[in-house]
């Protein structure tokens, strides 16, 4: 029992990091007022880079450095849209999503002529696990071993980052003049006009964030969690990361719980497929993968809580002329 | 009165028309890129289309899935409310019109099961809507969040669906049994073949013919009805809507209905007319699809149908080209669609604001 609650941990946290890293996107692009429903595609374009630079030059770490280029080039393209443009973010989320959903195949297939995969990543190619000092001599110790060993020790690097930038983002948004002004700029745009600040600059630098974060989420994907790109392999991450932003109301450390909530119950699902639980038999699968999307809609119909987002969110900021 | 004005033609046919050629001018950047000629490509992708009857008909029968998709989206989006719901609507329509059909297919015959399958798909895909929309007007929730939200729901709910009720025992993929040919909407080679007229069979069926007929019918609901001013008024500006007494949450709840039974109708198509059993993923992003065809037509049903049109004969150009040319694979059809929603909606306003003032200076002058 104890053994099996520790695997699901396990498992969660490394299904939850890519939510992580890409609610805290979703997460500096919203409190600066911008909508992002292609968190997504950036995840799947990131994926997609990634795998392919570790490919031809060999290394996880180039791949993610492209991952991240990759992503924070659509960052920027959906600010160019939104910010500069004054176009409707919601629609430049969908075109990027499925932009990338199109382009990831297709340049897929003229290199690597594999129906749009990558080749499998071996080796440097892919972030290994990290072994934690003693890991192994302690496995052996009852619960200390498991604990140690098998939930906190041997996931690779992003893992421990993703709950690094948690803290780290924290302290930014709520601590620094560059995160007090982020929110001024998704709640007033006008005021931090008025006080001489660049809101569009604001708003820019938090889509550079936004795609480095999910340049991050997406070379995970392809570079630690799994061995290679695959078609769609994003597979509604990015909404799930959206919907996580929204139940942790905008806030780091509620998104982070968000997200493991979200990760645990995905985790369960992969393990209670066919199992007979006493008393109520089988629980389909399909139950507890819809959790997150019920329990969000619940939340933002106000009927667990009341989720309220930045003010300005969505909304193009135009500077008055007279 | 001698106010500087813009010439219609510009808004309906110039600006989307430059949009449409900056979409195609990056994917011809793209097959470039991939190392093939985009002039070539292009041949072979209208020949796929247009060039034999086959082709042709399937065409025709994408451009159906998104003619009902688009005007779903479209007319949401009229009243200044975004449904990205298609998709998920669309599914359960699809749900509606097959256990219509399972359930009458041995009893009645075709002229009887017809309606009951359109009132089934509109049923299903209207209660689809019904939930976000009560929602959005009763307690504040975000329309586009919550919708997408439920087309997650929806992939789930049919897997369960199909798997627990529905699933026909050793078959290959999780599917219904196949309905009896009297639930079969007749394909349009038949249907030509009364008249005495012989075309290749294709999958294009008589849903096309109802497509048309909700064109028609949105136009009127939207232009030439006291409801349809209701609508526009609240798309135009909320707040004149509050002012002149327009109930607001009243009209969202009747414009999502609306437009949920409109996606509900690809389930006609795909489920009645194409596939004849119940399936998983019949809606194949037609619902997403739905947006580049609503904001390429201008919300307008005869753009929507030019805007099928075109991504219809993409679909069906696609295949043709990934056959031709087998490095190109019909996903870049997507990327395709992509670039069109970029360039037609997200950046719309790039070149709209220069062309407008250009034709105002040119009036005023």
């Amino acid at each position: 029992m104890f053994e099996s609650l520790i695997l699901i941990l396990d498992a969660t946290l490394r299904v939850s990091t890519p939510l992580i890293f890409a609610a805290l996107a979703g997460l500096y692009a919203e409190r600066s007022g911008i909508v992002d429903i292609g968190l997504e595609g950036k995840m799947l374009g990131s994926a997609f880079a990634a795998a392919a630079a570790a490919t031809f030059f060999g290394s996880a770490w180039i791949g993610l450095f492209f991952g991240i280029m990759a992503s924070v080039f659509l960052a920027l393209l959906h600010g160019f849209a939104c910010i500069t443009h004054r176009g409707d973010h919601i629609v430049s989320g969908v075109a990027i999503n499925t932009i990338v959903a199109g382009l990831t195949v297709t340049l897929g297939l003229y290199w690597f002529d594999q129906g749009g995969q990558t080749p499998s990543l071996v080796g440097a190619e892919r972030f290994g696990p990290i072994t934690f000092p003693f890991a192994d001599a302690l496995a052996d110790v009852p619960v200390i071993g498991l604990l140690y060993s098998e939930l906190l020790s041997g996931h690779s690097v992003l893992v421990y980052l993703a709950f690094v930038l948690v803290p780290v983002s924290a302290w930014i948004i709520y601590q620094t003049r560059f995160g007090l002004r982020l929110r001024a700029v998704g709640e007033n745009p006008h005021a931090v006009d008025t006080a001489g600040i660049n809101v569009a600059a604001i708003r820019y630098r938090a889509m550079i964030i936004c795609g480095i974060l999910c340049g991050i989420a997406g070379a995970y994907l392809s570079t630690a969690h799994n061995a290679g790109f695959l078609k769609d392999m994003s597979a509604g991450k990015g909404y799930i990361a959206l919907a996580a932003l929204i139940f942790g109301k905008w806030r780091p450390m509620s998104v982070l719980l968000a997200c493991l909530l979200f990760g645990f119950l995905d985790a369960v699902a992969v393990r209670m497929q066919g199992v007979e639980v006493a008393g109520i038999g089988q629980v389909p699968v399909q139950a507890i993968e819809v959790l997150p999307y019920v329990l969000t809609v619940l939340l933002l119909a106000g009927f667990i809580g009341k989720a309220v987002g930045p003010k300005a969110v969505g909304r193009p900021y135009v500077k008055e002329r007279s | 009165m001698n106010q500087p004005k813009i010439p219609v033609w510009v808004n309906i046919a110039l600006i989307p028309f430059i949009n449409i050629m900056l979409a195609l001018f990056v994917s011809a950047l793209l097959i470039l890129a991939i190392g093939q000629n985009p002039i070539e490509a292009a041949g072979y992708l209208l020949y796929g289309a247009f060039g034999y009857q086959e082709g042709v008909g399937y065409t025709l029968y994408y451009a159906t899935n998104l003619i009902f998709t688009g005007l779903a989206v479209s007319i949401a989006f009229k009243a200044g409310i975004f449904n990205i719901g298609g998709e998920g609507q669309a599914y359960i329509g699809g749900l509606g019109v097959g256990l219509a059909c399972l359930a009458f297919d041995s009893s009645l015959p075709l002229f009887a099961i017809v309606p009951i399958a359109i009132l089934g798909g509109a049923a299903f895909g209207a209660a689809w809507a019904f939930i976000p929309a009560y929602l959005n007007a009763k307690r504040g929730s975000h329309v586009v969040i919550t919708t997408i939200m439920f087309n997650f729901i929806s992939f789930s709910l049919m897997v369960y669906i199909m798997d627990h009720w529905l699933e026909k025992e050793g078959a290959m993929s999780l599917r219904s049994r196949d309905f009896e040919e009297s639930a079969w909407l007749p394909s349009m080679q038949d249907i030509l073949a009364t008249f005495g007229i012989q075309i290749d069979s294709s999958p294009l069926n008589a849903s096309f013919i109802w497509a048309l007929i909700c064109c028609v019918l949105v136009w009127g609901l939207i232009w030439h009805t006291r409801w349809g001013y209701q609508l526009r008024t609240l798309g135009t500006s909320t707040s004149a809507a509050v002012y002149a007494g327009i109930n607001n949450g009243k009209v969202t709840i009747w414009v999502m209905l609306i437009s949920g039974a409109l996606a509900g109708f690809v389930g006609l198509n795909e489920i009645m007319g194409f596939n004849h059993s119940l399936l998983l993923n019949f809606t194949a992003g037609y619902g997403f699809a739905g947006i580049a065809v609503s904001l390429m037509g201008r919300n307008h049903p005869v753009g929507i149908v030019l805007a099928a049109l075109l991504f219809g004969a993409l679909y069906q150009g696609g295949s043709e080209l990934a056959f031709e040319l087998p490095s190109i694979t019909p996903d870049i059809v997507v990327a395709i669609q992509g670039l069109v929603i970029l360039f037609s909606g997200a950046l719309e306003h790039m070149f709209k604001d220069r062309i407008e003032s250009f034709f105002l200076r040119r009036s005023a002058a």
